[in-house]
């Protein structure tokens, strides 16, 4: 009996190093089984991601080139004065200039639909350029310009030569002036740098990101202005120097609730409070960082009191115990280290609030502005709010540039979060 | 003066510098520090010994009010300090820590330059008129936690980087630039090797001439070593308070005796 009891299980057991025991083999496959759903789940999230972008590009690229057309324009001074230049027939001009590139056109009843080739923008082009120097009037110059929103579809192939002329934006007649025009090699697809110089417009060809983007930049600022000195003011003495009792943990609940309110309410309160009671300029940029400050602010303390808490005791204890008030202790001392976590923090606070819309619908930051702020007071929309407008009108154009739109904000996004992260790696754990 | 000389008998080698009575230490409801009456001689090695979770480390730490920042614990009984009350409403535990500084287990130099380190009491204390005054006391500190030579040059380095017996004495070097006049240090050789250690002991021995130091140990050889004066703890209790010699060859509680020949603890 002893003996047996001693073989068994009291003496050692002598399994070889790469033996295969049945428990072995159930680990391994839990193992294998968790990495697998692991594996899975990122292979999914990296598909939807994919997916994603994929058709944002597939829309939006067309976006980023405009089709224009390079014009010999013979500045008529009969059309055209230096003493009436805003009245002048630049239109007409233009007009013609096309038209001599058309044998086929005819420069009485073709007028209309030829003038229809280029953007309306085209003229105030010529208009500027001539405002510049005057001394053009008379002279031939050679001028490029866009071309209007259908023929620039045809040029990217989004308007089919083979469907009936009938269901065509652009008649039989059009598509031969267009090749017309290309054939002379009149036709070039460069950048569409307007895209980013341009404010919003009717004309999708002409529409552009800057008022957004202007806008986008003003509310991030004062969002930050706002936020961030209050939210590490509030996380500071919530952290270091408020009594830990019923008031301060109500108070901490209370802040982790607001992160979590949906943010058309803050749009909400923005309208009742800073538009209807303080009577704030609507559509303001100002007026919509302060509604995304409010979003924002509980973000930022929470992120704050995270990293003042990461900062080790021994830190602390080392300045207390030589000597130092709390107040050096917090500020020579904790907050630098707390800094990069702080940091972090703050720049995916102010992502969140780059991409968020509803709360500027409300204060009525999607109106049609067709010039970029020049001050926090004018009225603009932000990126979020143009991707909104843009996504609801009905022409082509709008539709590339929507996507366009998405992936200019898209791409500040991926800034912003890989800003984040090189903070987070640059500056982790030096104590 | 001479009613004086009678009443207090100059037999004793030194002047008390630290004195607390009737001290009691909670944690919650946890009573970690019980009745303790403690004389802290000055010019002199107090040694704090005792099993694990005893209370020297509660105990040090009331000694410079490093407790006020634990929110729960609570502290009775007086402690003085040259005859006057720290504990006095009136008193900033910040002049107090500037008097009485602190040596931690953990050696915790700051994330900055070797030089800021030793120089951050100097300068928050205003102990320095100019950069080269700081200087001299930087310098003076180093030597002083024997730490000069290995780093006069890099002073620019960060604290952090040097190894975990330098770090130590980098504390040390630190909290001896605030010029204190009691030295707590709570386990300062833990974390080093047998050569770091003998180097610190040597230093304690040192620093002696100028500061009372307290220092709280695990190592018996360590108190018999460095210490003039031994107090063990037993389960918050101040269980014998001696002249070293007395407490290590001659101890009068038997949980003493135990405890010094490695029976219980
Ligand atoms: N911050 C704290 N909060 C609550 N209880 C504490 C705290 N610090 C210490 N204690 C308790 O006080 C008692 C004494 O702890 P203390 O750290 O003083 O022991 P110690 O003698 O220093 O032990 P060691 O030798 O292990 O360092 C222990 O029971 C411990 O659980
Ligand atoms: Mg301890």
């Amino acid at each position: 009996m002893t003996d047996m009891m001693d073989t068994s299980a009291n003496a050692p057991r002598r399994t070889s190093l790469k033996g295969n025991s049945a428990l072995v083999a159930r680990r391994k496959r839990r193992e294998r089984l968790l990495m697998g759903v692991g594996l899975g789940a990122i292979l999914i999230a990296f598909t939807v991601l994919f997916i994603l972008v994929a058709s944002l590009v597939s829309t939006g690229y067309t976006a980023f080139v405009q089709t224009q057309v390079t014009l010999d324009v013979h500045v008529d001074p009969a059309e055209i004065s230096e003493e009436q230049l805003p009245r002048g027939g630049f239109q007409n001009v233009l007009t013609r200039s096309v038209l001599d590139l058309l044998p086929d056109a005819d420069p009485e009843t073709d007028l209309r639909a030829v003038r229809g080739i280029l953007s309306n923008g085209a003229q105030f082009a010529l208009r500027d350029q001539v405002a510049a120097d005057p001394s053009l009037i008379g002279q031939t110059i050679t001028l490029t310009v866009p071309l209007s929103d259908p023929y620039d579809q045809l040029n990217k192939g989004n308007i089919n030569r083979d469907t009936p002329e009938s269901e065509r934006r652009l008649n039989d007649q059009a598509v031969v002036w267009f090749d017309q025009l290309d054939q002379a090699g009149r036709i070039s697809t460069p950048f569409n740098w307007a895209l980013f110089t341009n404010a919003d417009s009717r004309f999708p060809e002409l529409a552009g990101l800057k008022g957004a983007l202007v806008g986008s930049f003003w509310v991030l600022f004062i969002c930050f202005a706002v936020s961030f000195p209050v939210g590490i003011g509030a996380a500071i003495y919530l952290e270091e120097f408020a009594p830990k009792n019923r008031v301060s943990d109500f108070i901490e609940v209370n802040i982790n609730n607001l992160a979590a309110v949906p943010s058309v309410v803050f749009g909400l309160l923005a309208l009742a409070v800073f538009l209807n009671w303080f009577g704030l300029p609507r559509s303001a940029p100002f007026v919509g960082g302060l509604t995304l400050a409010l979003m924002t602010m509980p973000t930022i303390i929470i992120a704050t009191r995270a990293a003042l808490k990461a900062v080790p005791p021994s830190i602390r204890e080392a300045a207390l115990g030589l000597g130092a008030s709390k107040q050096q202790v917090v500020f020579g001392h904790v907050l630098p280290l707390a800094m990069p976590g702080i940091l972090t923090g703050t720049i995916i606070g102010l992502a969140q609030a780059l991409g968020e819309t509803a709360p500027l619908l409300l204060i009525g930051m999607n109106a049609f502005i067709t010039s970029a702020p020049t001050s926090p007071f004018d009225a603009s929309t932000a990126l979020p709010t143009q991707i909104f407008i843009w996504a609801d009108s009905p022409e082509r154009g709008f539709v590339s540039r929507t996507s366009a739109a998405i992936l200019v904000l898209l791409g500040f996004l991926v800034i912003m979060n890989a800003l984040a992260i090189y903070l987070r790696n640059r500056f982790e754990r030096r104590w | 003066m001479n009613d004086m000389r009678r009443t207090e008998p100059t037999v004793t080698e030194n002047t008390t510098k630290m004195q607390a009575r009737k001290v009691q230490v909670y944690y919650g409801d946890n009573h970690a520090i019980k009745d303790v009456d403690v004389d802290i001689a000055d010019k002199t090695v107090t040694a704090f010994i005792g099993p694990s979770g005893c209370g020297k480390s509660t105990f040090l730490r009331c000694l410079n009010r490093m407790n006020d920042t634990i929110d729960i614990a609570r502290i009775e009984g007086d402690i003085r300090l040259d005859g006057e009350d720290i504990y006095d409403p009136k008193v900033d535990p910040v002049q107090l820590r500037a008097k009485v500084g602190m040596v931690f287990q953990k050696p915790n130099p700051f994330p900055k330059s070797i030089f800021d380190n030793v120089a951050y009491g100097p300068r928050i204390h205003g102990l320095a008129r100019n950069k080269a005054e700081l200087d001299v006391i930087v310098e003076k500190s180093l030597r002083r936690a024997a730490l000069w030579d290995e780093v006069k040059d890099r002073l620019d380095a960060a604290g952090t980087s040097l190894s975990g017996g330098q770090q130590q004495r980098l504390c040390i070097a630190r909290a001896v630039a605030t010029n204190p006049e009691v030295l707590l240090m709570d386990e300062p050789c833990s974390a080093l090797d047998p050569i770091a250690t003998a180097q610190v002991e040597e230093l304690i021995d040192d620093l002696r001439s100028r500061f009372s130091v307290v220092i709280v140990t695990h190592s018996m050889q360590q108190a018999a070593r460095v210490s003039q004066k031994t107090a063990f703890f037993h389960l918050g209790e101040l269980v014998e308070y001696d002249d070293t010699s007395n407490i290590f060859t001659n101890p009068k509680d038997s949980r003493t005796e135990s405890y010094v020949t490695g029976r219980i603890g």
